[in-house]
């Protein structure tokens, strides 16, 4: 009987579970890794990248964005969307041509593979012949020509990639309907362009590689007209009154030929090599756009003088007698132009580039060309990104503040819209505001909007120009002087080259109630930072905290001391520096923590902490954590140059023996080929002999970096006794230390005068030694204590103060409850011993049911280094549910992991992409939205889009239910949120520990 | 001291002989073997029998192989009543006058290494005694055993290491390596992991239970299979206090046979002078294995393994003064206090600080006692083998 009351109550436990906890990886933020392909498609105003490692992602208006992967992990070289209609085709490396399409799925469309084909040739042919290297989506929708290496054109029916043998185009034909002097004389080589005729559907341009150009009529089945340029073609443009061809080719020159007329052969118009004299490079794409009275804007990717300017990457748009050279820091992939006008055939709006790695608009309407600032693709990694931080709902009046510094920085910008609009957005607006902070290696730290599916910067603070580094600000800016040829302009803002890598921001904290913020970096500054609406001149005063107490025996080897500007500064609107203290040894800040209602910051280096009082610019207290026999830690920062060197020699050296290997395989001979084998197998078996060794010893208080301050935790709590709660600061560091501080802070009036002290309460040695990552006081309700002004703001309950707090002292190996005053082990919770795991992050979350708007529980967030991410109840800490995450090989996307205080959480997926996961069933940020068949659609395939449009009527129907459902959520959520203010619920919010953020 | 064996038709009887020497006096009396009562009322007898009421006493007795072992709690008590071949006899000495190098074979007295241990070998509350009496020799304490033999394969080994409170270094390296296995489909070679190396001096080489290209196969009771290297070397730190692993011996020579028995069973730890008793090794002698495998039965329950460092964490409070965290009284698992005689089988080291060194006698567990009290028909006839 009581057994079965208990399974009942166990499958209620599973169901809350489901209700609670449920995960997600929901969106990608960021710039694609490796982008090779871009795409666009007019009539959905919908672009499209193809990446090196298969996704292919899809953006329309802002929020409006999908992301497919294939299958084969193989680069994608083009992706082309399909004139007036929801597919797309993308052409992978290995040859496959793959068809997706955007199918609405419960009033969201999902972008999803519909089918794959390659090309087979006829038997025996060799590989070349069916090697795709030009397509053309033909205008009616319902072809694709596939030109190869080979020089065929192969014609195939879509969207079922049916091949069209009949109408295949090969070599031969072209070359029996061309004069003999260009057909027979020479080889043609591959198609390397495949243009139709804007006027005429049924005329399509064939360029061949070797310069030949050939219009071919897909009635006539015959080629109509051929163009003799004598050059290696790069690319070719089909002006839009279909009368000339503008050919590029790969000495630097373009050239305009007349196709009118009946003439089979075209005479060329012009030649010109723009950027002249010297050998130029290829220009590899040209583009030529009409205007509505005046010249037209011609745009050339490439063609600089090879031996001047040969290794940067250009776009030159010319436009009358304005001739701009834009200078991208990366390699262009490709650029496309946006037009405006109800059928996108207007006056050229903006120019699209996307280069290795950013993003880049420019708005061709407004004087001077300005940038279009993207809503998404942001470039994150402009800088190396070093740290991050993550601000949960926002106060409306900080967020404004910060917005409006945002926009003083941004006046460079253009003001256009983004020129992007295809898609609706449907997600609903996010119920939050929410911040997110990346510190980076060049000092700044971007502030971006991550409420919602887009990443939006908002502000930018640079902390370099409270110190004085090597560089001179103003080197960058003497650039682009008068009548330089190529007329260069430097645009994007992917910069990765750091002037000083002990600028690099390590650690951040923000207080979204008072608008303090506290920054620390490589070289052991801590600045605390103000928000100020004003420009402000001063000085900030250093304040230097000795951590090595008189430390015997230490040589620091380590970088210097940043040096700070003696004379005043002028910051401007934002946030502004007013405090710093530099840690002597200048090792890495390793934790930061700011208590804004105490008026105080601690920091922690690999040789002790400190407590640092802002408003007086006093050090409160300096305590020293090394461990005299911990030779690393006297000398310097980590260095692991010589491990990796050593890894590096290893896997040549693997890499060598494998290669001898292989040239034996390749011999015909099976006598060989079996040697071979065997001696493979004996240099596996060698291998094996040496291979890596783990010792198995107990941590010891003499291993290295034992007295790295790991973790740094303000709570007012029972320290000494259970009658009166005090201040206090807790410090975990690496070797499974727990310091604890009573702090005696004077009485408001004083608070001016009256010195701050710490005296030292307690320690605890952690008997497994493990690293301590996390420290948490629980209240008497068991709910974790809540950050400081949150009380006084009315947003959260106050704690309990009633009951007895607990400490959850989280290490690397298991999560520890603790008795308070009297500190007695309670119950804990193993990671390592059980599953071989360690805790590599961890933060405090709220979880909603996403049933009932009332119940929820807080929790941990836990990521382990095998890249699982877990959920431990509290205060009770029990296992709740745990998910396989990130690759456990992938370090730093799991060092870059950071967590909300409602269960979501980023990592770095690539130096420039963040993944959006979520752990709620209730907080889940992802894209919805749907894009429809374009209205105008050819009357050819009218017929197959007539059952489609009707059911987009029926999704306006279902997205009116989904919007009402919204607002009734939306009206719930507010009652929710007054409830909590009102105090009278029993949920607690969540609660960041000072883990390492 | 007496080697010699009486016939074992005696031992059915239900009186145990008991002849007690105190001085130059002997008494003979005799108790029942299958209720010997407790060891404070043996010992008020003994005091009654020689009409000693008020002098300390330390008790001997000679086991079959000649030794003289103590008997100071209720454990050994049994244990000495157990094997009484069929005469029980016992030497009492004066406590200040003991001659405490007659006990065991080699044992001298050494000094208290730790507190620890002296927390450890802590007597009952019932005891009239100092503590000191019953560490009788003080510093024993179990380095290592092999457990869980019945319900292992007997190709497997599953090793209990003591690192606790110990200088010595564990002292063993892990790799990864490719092991076979027998499936369905035949035999597949899948990744393992393997010791590679071992420390001289250390704790593991010094045991004689594991060896270089042992394969190991679970980690305190869970299997490493799929598991990294790097999550094992993490698992093994984590119970580095008190780990157990259980490996695949490379050499397999050494295996416990069960069946059949036979002195070629023994793998004893005895080899090694700076080893404990295996638990396994005491009771290798003969037939015994086979016939009564619960007796040297110490099974491995996880949950008993809980916290069992717990009470280790050090908190030093303002005063400056170090003090062993004390567990709350709300913790889930408790274990008293004075956790001798607790009637459950307990995996702390307490209840086997006392194993003696060298397999003659055991001061086991009372679980031990217990099962070997059940296994009447066992037979110990014959000198430990040691390799």
């Amino acid at each position: 009987m009581k057994r079965f009351r208990r399974h009942g109550q166990e499958s209620q436990r599973e169901r809350i579970k489901q209700e609670l906890y449920g995960f997600n990886k929901t969106v990608e933020h960021g710039f694609p890794h490796q982008p090779s392909a871009l795409g666009f498609s007019p009539s959905l105003q919908l672009l499209a990248i193809g990446t090196r490692s298969g996704a292919i992602k899809l953006y329309g208006g802002p929020g409006v964005e999908f992301m497919g992967l294939h299958d084969e992990n193989a680069a994608v070289t083009q992706v082309h969307f399909l004139p007036h209609q929801v597919e797309l085709v993308t052409l992978l490396d290995d040859n496959s041509l793959h068809m997706w399409t955007l199918r609405a799925h419960h009033g969201v469309s999902e972008l999803l593979e519909i089918g794959r084909f390659t090309l087979t040739g006829p038997p025996g042919a060799p590989p070349s012949v069916t090697c795709v290297t030009a397509v053309l989506a033909h205008s009616s929708g319902d072809l694709l020509l596939l030109g190869t290496e080979g020089g065929h054109v192969f014609v195939v029916k879509v969207p079922g990639f049916r091949e069209l043998e009949e109408r295949n185009i090969s070599l031969e034909k072209v070359t029996n309907s061309v004069p003999e002097e260009y057909g027979g004389r020479r080889i043609l080589e591959h198609v390397e362009s495949l243009q139709e005729n804007p006027v005429n559907q049924r005329q399509v341009l064939i360029g061949y590689g070797r310069g030949l150009m050939v219009i071919w009529d897909l009635d006539s089945q015959s080629a109509i007209k051929h163009i003799p340029a004598t050059q290696q073609l790069e690319s070719v443009w089909w002006t839009e009154d279909g009368g000339h061809v503008l050919s590029s080719h790969s000495d630097g020159s373009y050239c305009r030929w007349k196709v009118a007329g009946d003439d089979p052969q075209s005479e060329q118009e012009k030649s010109e090599v723009p950027y002249g004299h010297f050998p130029c490079k290829a220009i590899s794409k040209i583009i030529q756009l009409p205007t509505e009275q005046g010249p037209p804007f011609l745009f050339l990717s490439g063609g600089m003088p090879r031996a001047s300017y040969g290794d940067r990457h250009c776009i030159s748009v010319i436009h009358s007698k304005t001739h701009v050279a834009l200078d991208f820091t990366s390699r262009i992939i490709d650029f496309f132009v946006i037009r405006d006008g109800p059928g996108h055939t207007g006056e050229p709006s903006a120019l699209v580039v996307l280069v290795e790695e950013e993003l880049v608009v420019i708005d061709l309407q407004t004087e001077g060309w300005p940038v279009i600032q993207t809503p998404y693709l942001v470039p994150l990694h402009c800088s190396a990104i070093t740290c991050s931080h993550h601000v949960s709902a926002i106060p409306l009046k900080l967020w404004e503040r910060v917005l409006s510094a945002g926009a003083l920085q941004n006046t460079h910008y253009s003001k256009k819209p983004w020129p992007m609009t295809g898609g609706q957005n449907l997600a609903p607006d996010p119920p939050q505001r929410d911040l997110l902070l990346t510190g980076h290696e060049d000092g700044t730290v971007r502030f971006w909007d991550a409420s919602g599916v887009c990443l939006y910067p908002m502000y930018k603070l640079s902390t370099a120009g409270v110190f004085l580094t090597d560089s001179d600000p103003n080197d960058n800016l003497n650039q682009g002087t008068e009548g330089e040829w190529p007329p260069f302009r430097k645009v994007g803002c992917f910069d990765p080259y750091s002037d000083d890598p002990r600028l690099g921001i390590q650690k951040i904290h923000l207080c979204k109630y008072s608008g303090y913020l506290t920054v620390a970096g490589t070289a052991g500054q801590i600045l605390v930072l103000e928000l100020n609406d004003e420009a402000a001149e001063q000085t900030v005063e250093a304040t230097v905290a000795d951590l090595l107490q008189g430390q015997e025996g230490f040589r620091w080897k380590g970088h210097t001391r940043l040096e700070v500007r003696e004379e005043p500064v002028t910051f401007p609107p934002g946030f502004q520096p007013f405090a710093l203290v530099q840690c002597q040894p200048p090792a890495v800040v390793t934790a930061l923590t700011l208590h804004s209602e105490w008026k105080l910051v601690t920091f922690g280096t690999s040789h002790g902490f400190g407590l640092y009082d802002y408003q007086q610019k006093n050090n409160v207290l300096v305590r020293c954590t090394l461990n005299p026999s911990d030779q690393l830690a006297m000398e310097g920062p980590l260095s692991r140059v010589k491990s990796i060197k050593k890894s590096l020699r290893q896997s040549f050296r693997r890499i060598r023996r494998s290669r001898v290997s292989l040239r034996k395989h390749h011999v015909n001979n099976a006598a060989k080929l079996q040697q071979a084998n065997a001696r493979l197998e004996a240099e596996l078996a060698e291998m094996e002999l040496a291979p890596v060794q783990r010792k198995i010893e107990p941590r010891s208080p003499d291993d290295s970096f034992t007295g790295l301050v790991r973790t740094l935790y303000f709570a007012d709590t029972f320290l000494s006794d259970s009658s009166h709660n005090t201040p206090s600061l807790w410090a975990g560091t690496n070797g499974g230390s727990v310091f604890a501080y009573q702090l005696r802070l004077p009485p408001v009036e004083c608070r001016g005068e009256d010195p701050v002290t710490a005296h030292p309460a307690k320690e605890i040695q952690l008997m497994h030694r493990a690293p301590v990552v996390g420290i948490l006081v629980l209240d008497g309700h068991g709910s974790p204590l809540p950050e400081p002004l949150e009380v006084a703001h009315d947003l959260a309950r106050s704690p309990d103060m009633q009951g007895s707090h607990s400490l959850l002292v989280i290490s690397e190996e298991q999560f520890k409850v603790f008795t308070l005053p009297k500190v007695s082990a309670k119950m804990k919770l193993k990671l390592t011993a059980i599953d071989g795991s360690r805790v590599r992050r961890v933060g405090v979350a709220w979880f909603g049911s996403n049933r009932t708007d009332d119940y929820g529980e807080s929790g941990l967030t836990v990521l382990t280094n095998q890249g699982d991410l877990h959920v431990v109840s509290l205060p009770g800490v029990k296992l709740q549910v745990q998910y396989p995450c990130i690759r456990r090989e992938d370090v730093s996307g799991i060092a870059s992991c950071v967590f909300t205080k409602h269960g979501q959480g980023f990592y770095l997926i690539s130096p420039s992409e963040f993944e959006r996961f979520s752990l709620s069933a209730r907080c889940v940020v992802e894209p919805r939205s749907l894009v429809e068949v374009p209205s105008q659609t050819p009357s050819a395939t009218l017929p197959r889009a007539l059952p489609d449009g009707a059911s987009v009527e029926r999704r306006n129907s279902t997205r009116d239910g989904v919007a009402v459902l919204q607002e009734i959520q939306k009206s719930l959520e507010v009652d929710q949120t007054t409830f909590l203010e009102n105090g009278t619920s029993a949920l607690a919010r969540g609660k960041v520990l000072s883990n390492g953020d | 001291m007496n080697k010699n064996h009486r016939v074992p038709s005696n031992r059915t009887l239900g009186a145990v002989e008991v002849k007690s020497k105190f001085g130059a006096e002997f008494r003979r009396f005799s108790l029942d073997r299958f209720k010997p009562g407790r060891f404070d009322e043996f010992y008020r007898l003994l005091q009654h029998m020689h009409r000693i009421p008020n002098v300390d006493l330390l008790v001997g007795y000679a086991d079959v192989h000649g030794d003289l072992l103590p008997i100071n709690n209720d454990d050994n008590y049994r244990k000495a009543i157990s094997v009484a071949d069929p005469v029980l006899r016992l030497f009492l000495q004066r406590k200040e006058e003991a001659d405490y190098s007659a006990f065991g074979l080699d044992s001298l007295t050494r000094p208290k290494k730790t507190v620890l241990a002296a927390m450890l070998l802590r007597p009952d509350a019932n005891r009239k005694k100092p503590p000191v009496i019953i560490s009788l020799p003080r510093d024993f304490r179990p380095v290592s055993s092999i457990i869980d033999v019945d319900i292992l394969p007997e190709t497997h080994r599953r090793v209990r290491l003591y690192k606790h409170g110990q200088e010595k270094p564990l002292g063993f390296y892990i790799r990864d390596g490719s092991s076979v296995r027998v499936t369905p489909q035949g035999l597949e070679k899948v990744p393992g992991i393997f010791i590679s190396r071992m420390v001289p001096g250390g704790l593991a080489e010094g045991t004689g239970l594991l060896a270089v290209n042992d394969e190991v196969l679970e980690v305190n009771g869970i299997e490493v299979q799929a598991k990294s290297l790097d999550q094992v070397t993490d698992m093994m730190i984590a119970n580095s206090h008190n780990l157990i692993v259980t490996v695949k011996p490379a050499n397999q020579r050494n295996n416990i046979v069960r069946s059949g028995g036979g002195g070629a069973a023994s793998r004893s730890s005895g080899h090694s002078s700076d080893s404990g008793t295996s638990f396994y090794g005491y009771s290798s002698p003969g037939t015994a294995v086979a016939t009564t495998p619960a007796h040297i039965i110490q099974n491995f329950h996880p949950e008993e393994l809980e916290s069992d460092e717990d009470d280790e964490d050090l908190v030093v409070e303002v005063d400056g003064e170090a003090v062993p965290i004390p567990r709350a009284s709300s913790a889930s698992c408790t274990i008293p206090f004075i956790p001798r005689y607790v009637p459950h089988l307990d995996l702390r080291t307490t209840n086997e600080a006392l194993a003696s060194r060298n397999n003659a006698g055991s001061l086991g567990t009372l679980s031990t006692a217990d099962r070997s009290l059940e296994g009447r028909s066992l037979e110990e006839d014959g000198t430990v083998i040691t390799l």
